[in-house]
């Protein structure tokens, strides 16, 4: 279990400070797809990062804890100091955009090589990754290939793959599917729910899309303004949303079939650019599980340029 | 009834590889859409990357030459043999949104300078009358003049930056506007408002639309007609409603399937361990 205490992460710019995240107090269990949701600046990637301990400047962590309930290879406890050395090992991320994070320049195959821990004896790795990627529906030239030879799904799929091959306890996606095609992501995703189910460890979804949330994960974690405004199981968040922030991101998209007018809460918060809800630190526990933060102000709906 | 849109055997090819070694790649291949209509009309666009719909936004928007075939915007034809020669022509009948605006716009220059220099030019307006045009147009998508004057990209929003595009492109009056994924870079919680204003737009100021998309659910939402690209084809045609609630094409079915929505799911969310 991930247990976060009052977390404050800061960014320093100039003589000002802004805090991402501020007062997240937050327990994640283990052997759960959680997902994470909020517009941008929200601080939803800051909260990833912070979690995953790639904490440089000017970003800082200016209160609160992080602890892991993990345990490295060798059976020491990972530290919110030792994190960094467990990357890749019980602990990956997949960045936004991570197609393009591959090395243009050289072979795939390279690239798993480079890997920090990887063992030795380079051929035995080579060979149990091509199997994983054969795995993985990936043809077995891939990994002889450049990126820039592979599609987009393709490269997904690779990173995906890189990232699950030490089959690590905890995995952080950034946006893992924004820039595919909806029938090229539904088949990442449906590989990350089958690898989640064998694996059984936790893994972190950002996703602005709410669909993607309600197809993947176990849980919902809705973020705003740096704070949670609602944490709880995906069913009882879906069915039973109890923070109007919540309801507009569940009711502000379309969906095929139906014809009501959407989105006029979602312009209201958007015209301006200024914050339609004061959300509190504290959370309430509404039903067994599903927590959320007090609601100080009521939004003002409006529509936009009526 | 008005052709609203029409192309007829439109072919595009491009070439890839060397001079001696090349690869053809038909992007379109033998497109015919036909929406015509007394009422202005949203047509959406869809398909994966590579199905071709950028190529089609391209060719309507005169920035691709078609290997072969035409296209009549609102019964003129404005590519292919026999289109309207005059630019300024061209450009008062059909307008460009893109998908980046940030892009779309220099970080080097006001942005309004751009609303200035379409009405300038491209409606031949004079300065006073330019004024007056770029402030309404500015003010049919929701911003202020006062606000937007002076400023560069880095000052607005992604979303605020889009709606200033769709504000240039109304200035020449426009009868057709090609927005070429014009949401996809705003922030989710965004969209909406760049897609219920293209609804207003052709409720309330009769302009019609050809909006290019991979995110059926708002195809849905705002288009009265359809066209399903996969591989360069027009695999599937018709009124949105018809085609959505009852797909007939394999592929339509496939990417109608594949939408994450918040009612069904794929397989079933049992927690592991808890």
């Amino acid at each position: 279990m991930i247990s976060i205490k009052d977390l404050q992460v800061s960014y320093r710019l100039g003589t000002r400070t802004i805090h991402a995240v501020d007062g997240v107090t937050l327990d994640i269990p283990d052997g759960c797809i959680v997902g994470i949701a909020g517009e941008s600046g929200c601080g939803k990637s800051t909260l990833m990062k912070a979690i995953y301990g790639d904490i440089t400047s000017p970003m800082h962590l200016s209160r609160g804890s992080i602890t892991y309930g993990l345990k490295s290879a060798k059976g020491r406890q990972v530290t919110a100091q030792n994190i960094r050395e467990e990357w890749f090992k019980s602990i990956s991320y997949v960045p936004q955009s991570s197609m393009n994070s591959l090395n243009p320049v050289i072979r795939i195959r390279e690239q798993f090589i480079d890997f920090p821990g990887t063992d030795s004896n380079k051929k035995r790795v080579l060979e149990r990754a091509r199997a994983y990627m054969g795995k993985l529906g990936l043809p077995p030239e891939a990994m002889d290939s450049y990126p820039h030879q592979l599609s987009g799904g393709m490269r997904q799929r690779m990173m995906i793959g890189l990232a699950t091959f030490f089959q690590p306890e905890l995995i952080i996606a950034d946006e893992p599917t924004t820039a595919l095609d909806v029938v090229v992501q539904k088949d990442i995703l449906m590989l990350l729910m089958e690898l989640q189910e064998e694996m059984k460890n936790t893994i972190l979804v950002v996703s602005h899309d709410m669909g993607v949330h309600y197809q993947v994960t176990h849980k919902m974690l809705i973020m705003y303004a740096g704070r949670v405004v609602e944490y709880g199981d995906t069913d009882s968040v879906f069915s039973d949303p109890q923070h109007p922030y919540t309801k507009m991101l569940i009711d502000s998209l379309p969906t095929i079939g139906d014809d009501s007018m959407r989105g006029l809460m979602a312009s209201a918060a958007g015209a301006s650019g200024d914050r339609a809800y004061r959300v509190e630190p504290i959370l309430h526990e509404v039903k067994p599980g599903h927590f959320v933060a007090q609601v100080a102000a009521a939004p003002v709906a409006q529509s936009v340029g009526a | 009834m008005t052709f609203i849109l029409k192309t007829e055997g439109l072919n595009k090819e491009y070439r890839l590889g060397s001079f001696v070694r090349s690869r053809k790649i038909q992007a379109l291949n033998d497109v015919n859409i036909t929406v015509e209509s007394d009422k202005p009309v949203v047509i959406a666009v869809v398909g994966e990357s590579g199905s071709g719909k950028t190529t089609l936004a391209k060719t309507l928007l005169r920035l691709e030459t078609p290997t072969s075939g035409r296209a009549i915007v609102y019964d003129r034809p404005v590519v292919g043999v026999g289109s309207i020669s005059s630019r300024k022509e061209f450009l008062s009948t059909v307008q460009p949104i893109f998908q980046n605006p940030f892009e779309a716009f220099s970080r080097y220059r006001p942005v309004d300078s751009y609303l200035h220099e379409t009405a300038r030019r491209v409606a031949n307006m004079g300065e006073k009358e330019a004024e007056d045009a770029v402030a309404d147009a500015l003010d049919s998508v929701g911003l202020d003049y006062r606000e937007v004057s002076g400023k560069y990209t880095n000052q607005f929003s992604g979303g605020e930056l889009q709606r200033i595009s769709v504000a240039r492109a109304l200035i020449p009056q426009p009868q057709l506007i090609v927005a070429d994924e014009p949401v996809s870079m705003i922030d989710a919680s965004r969209r909406m408002i760049i897609i219920n204003l293209f609804k207003r737009l052709r409720d309330e100021a009769g302009r019609s639309f050809v909006y290019i998309t991979h995110d059926l659910a708002t195809a849905y939402y705002i288009s009265d007609y359809i066209a399903v690209m996969n591989k360069g084809r027009v695999v599937e045609f018709g009124k949105a409603r018809e085609v959505m609630s009852n797909p007939q094409h394999d592929y339509t079915q496939l990417l109608l399937s594949s939408i994450p929505t918040t009612t069904s799911r794929w397989r079933p969310r049992l927690r592991a361990a808890g």
